[in-house]
């Protein structure tokens, strides 16, 4: 048979057939819990799909002008044209308003299935041996990825996203010896800052850090091609030394490309039909508005939350500020966070001695150590992030805000030991089952056997024809 | 006419001959992937899903043709577009399960290691280098031109600044005898200030897009003022005039809590909606609750003949988020 003309054409000009043949038979085990990250790359494409889109109509400069197109509520606002090209790409752009949701709500995405993936491979232990500098990658992946959405929400110049800057001058200038030259040195001048800041913004959302999470993505396929895929032990055929799993081609590609398309299809709809960020609203910036109930991206929740948790105090040595106060909350807690994920191969190697290669997952309940402190760290982490919505309960349940405030700031360290030892016990607990559960089966086949071996020597029954 | 016949015949007969001679004749080769029996329940349900799907595509161009912009369509899109892609992943998803070959292969996990390799690349680096004599001078000089060429390289950078004039960041557009002006620039009289209510005023002939110009005015029952000794004509009649940048993050002050729910706020309170720190409008912008390390600065108030209102001098300290030292100077 001769071969398929698309493939002879490929393979004489490139000599890539044997490459080929390798690629369609690699393998992927099966687990549901391994598309999370396919998820988030196909996030990814959307958002640049879409962002591309954005970028030929959105206008970075905060020239002023002064507003006088089909949204009514706003005509006659002085405002930037950044703001000004936002409003009008989601008005008079025929899909501009269904690009700019989708590709909002694709960043919201993005980031749930890079966490939730991101907790799947630390649960079952994937950033072992050899593969941590997979996980290295993959967290500074995460870390980009919120810095990248945090810019994107604020090249818009809407008052919300001034906000959002304001926090952010104010945590850049809380860096302690060099805060001030610092803000003042991305900002240009003092708060809002110089005009270039807006074009500074937007070439690092559209370009610089697009163009990292780029590099990092890069690295981190190219390192689980060259690793390949973790796997469960589902089967006495999936070792250490092999994996079991399905073919790139044929069987895992239509699975995956399934997933593409599903992802974008969810996305598209989500952005065409569940508003998101209705800019309008907000208005344009001004440095002395805000606005009550301000909340941002469900990716920074847990930064809001540590700068509204601290108590009120600066670090002073006399009439010196050392360490001003949204230092806590909005760089060392998430440096702390970032820190503790990319340093806990090591640390978890120091701890268990285990230096060993795993390509065999761990169920949680394996690493009960590992598992309860994760369990911990999640805790601690997702009631910091409660803590920032504390307004809003007070709004809608009536419940005192400094006291929940209170409530927090002692519960953000009660719980997560409770967690970790109530954790670490069931962990425990359910390795014993296991145990028990292994003897009974071995007890019985043994009974069983017992049974067979026990009567006297009589004709055994002929074996059933099956 | 049979002429004709005879001819559309003998093509046919050729085709069909062509087309037999392609098939699976003799023995067949050892197959790779498994074989799969057919589905023709399956076939349809894919051929259908991806015929659904480009109508779905033709849908959202149509939708986008008649879109006159007289409505927002953006539901329309949504839906035809995303409805393509779902109808694609669909059929994609029946493909995958029902028509194409589920088997397991196994394959051998790459070595993590290849110590033979290391030795050779090793060997290699160290043999390349056995003829130089003054290999750590060497990789000085050479980390000395590298370290150097990155730092020139970053030296630009330094034009983004300015990075250690940072006198700027005392900067305010408040001084003696200025003016307070609403946002449209009218001046502000001491008898509409009223109680319970705040209201945001700027300095006259200044920009209001600085975080040293906009303050928040309340007025409080002079009695019930708790000002340092120093500031007790600061507030003439009761009104006291606050920086509206919050010293913890530098948030515009957007809510004031007065009139008051006893309950829970038992004073009156200038409160940011970022984190809200909370300050206390009767004792110099003390600190009452929240994150902010620092009291709100209070600009000095006078009521000139005309009864408007004017400022007295600047800050009490200086305006915005901390930075390092901010607590040094006074305010310019």
């Amino acid at each position: 048979m001769s071969p398929n003309p698309a493939v002879r054409f490929i393979d004489e000009r490139t000599g890539a057939a044997p490459l080929m043949r390798k690629v369609m038979r690699y393998v992927f085990p099966e687990h549901g819990s391994f598309l999370l990250g396919e998820i988030a790359l196909y996030a990814f494409l959307v958002l640049i799909a879409t962002g591309i889109y954005l970028a030929l109509f959105f206008d970075p400069s905060l020239a002023e002008t002064t507003y006088d197109g089909t949204y009514a509520p706003l005509r006659g606002l002085r405002m930037s044209a950044a703001y000004q090209s936002a409003i009008d790409l989601s008005f008079d752009d025929r899909t501009g308003l269904l690009m700019r949701q989708t590709h909002h709500w694709a960043a919201d995405v993005f980031l749930v299935s890079i966490v939730l993936h991101l907790m799947r491979v630390f649960f079952t232990g994937a950033f072992r041996r050899p593969r941590v500098l997979t996980w290295t990658l993959g967290v500074a992946m995460l870390f980009a990825s919120l810095l990248e959405g945090y810019l994107g929400y604020s090249v818009v110049d809407d008052l919300l996203s001034g906000m959002g800057l304001a926090i952010g001058y104010g945590v850049a200038e809380s860096v302690p010896l060099v805060g001030g030259n610092l803000a003042l040195g991305l900002w240009g001048a003092p708060f809002p800052g110089d005009q270039a800041f807006e074009s500074r913004m937007f070439i690092a959302h559209v370009l610089v850090m697009p163009g990292l999470i780029g590099a990092l993505l890069t690295g981190h396929l190219a390192l689980i091609a060259a690793r390949h895929h973790t796997q469960f032990r589902r089967s006495p055929r999936q070792t250490e030394r092999k994996l079991l799993g399905l073919p790139t081609f044929p069987a895992q590609t239509p699975r995956s490309l399934g997933l593409l398309f599903a992802t974008a299809a969810v996305l598209f709809a989500l952005g065409g039909l569940v508003q998101v960020n209705p800019v309008w609203l907000w208005g344009p910036f001004e440095l002395a508005q805000g606005t009550n109930g301000a909340q941002p991206d469900w990716y920074l929740g847990w930064l809001i939350g540590a700068l509204r948790l601290m108590p009120g105090f600066d670090v002073t040595i006399g009439d010196y500020t050392l360490v001003a106060n949204p230092f806590w909350g909005g760089i060392l807690f998430p440096t702390i966070v970032m820190f503790t994920m990319l340093l806990w191969p090591w640390i978890e190697r120091r701890a268990t001695g285990d230096r060993a290669v795993h390509n065999l997952l761990d169920r949680p309940r394996d690493a009960p150590g590992r598992t309860a402190f994760g369990v911990a760290f999640f805790v601690w982490v997702v009631l910091i992030f409660l803590a920032g919505s504390a307004d809003r309960v007070y709004v809608f349940f009536d419940l005192s805000y400094d006291g929940q405030i209170w409530f927090y700031r002692v519960l953000v360290w009660i719980a997560p030991v409770a967690a970790f030892l109530v954790t670490r016990r069931i962990c425990r607990e359910l390795q014993r089952s296991d145990a028990i559960q292994a003897e009974r089966e071995r007890a019985e086949r043994e009974a069983e056997q017992a049974l067979v071996v026990k009567p006297p020597p009589a004709p055994a029954p002929a074996p059933k024809a099956s | 006419m049979s002429r004709l016949w005879g001819w559309l015949l003998a093509g046919l007969v050729l085709v069909f001959g062509w087309w037999r001679r392609r098939g699976p004749e003799g023995e067949e080769p050892e197959r790779l992937v498994a074989r799969t029996s057919p589905d023709r329940r399956a076939e349809n349900a894919v051929i259908a899903l991806f015929g659904l799907a480009a109508l779905a595509a033709v849908a959202f161009m149509i939708v986008y043709a008649l879109d006159d912009g007289s409505r927002d369509r953006t539901q329309l899109y949504g839906l035809t577009f995303g409805a393509c892609l779902a109808l694609i992943a669909a059929a994609l998803i029946v493909l995958g399960r029902r028509l194409m070959p589920y088997e397991e292969f196994e394959e051998d996990y790459p070595e993590p290691e290849h110590p033979d390799e290391q030795e050779a690349v090793s060997q290699i680096i160290r043999e390349s280098g056995s003829g130089l004599t003054r290999k750590r001078l060497l990789l000085t000089a050479g980390g000395a031109a590298g370290g150097a060429l990155g730092l020139a390289a970053l030296t630009p950078v330094l034009s983004l600044g300015p990075w250690l004039q940072t006198d700027s960041l005392y900067d305010t557009p408040w001084q003696a005898g200025r003016r307070l002006v609403d946002e449209h620039g009218a001046p502000l009289h001491a008898d509409a200030i009223e109680r319970e209510t705040f209201y945001t005023a700027f300095p006259e002939d200044a920009s209001q897009d600085e975080i040293g110009a906009p303050v928040v005015l309340v007025r409080l029952d002079p009695r019930a003022l708790r000002l340092p000794p120093e500031r007790a004509l600061w507030a003439p009649r009761g009104i006291l005039a606050y920086s509206k940048i919050c010293t913890h993050a530098g948030c515009a002050i957007a809510l004031y809590r007065s009139p008051l729910f006893e309950p829970t706020a038992p004073q009156p309170a200038l409160v940011c909606p970022c984190h809200y720190s909370t300050f206390d409008p009767a004792d110099g912008g003390s600190v009452l609750f929240g994150p902010a390390g620092r009291a709100l600065p209070q600009l000095p108030l006078r009521i000139d003949a005309r009864g408007e209102l004017r400022a007295a001098g600047n800050f009490s300290g200086p305006v915005g988020p901390s930075w390092q030292g901010v607590r040094g100077e006074r305010p310019t």
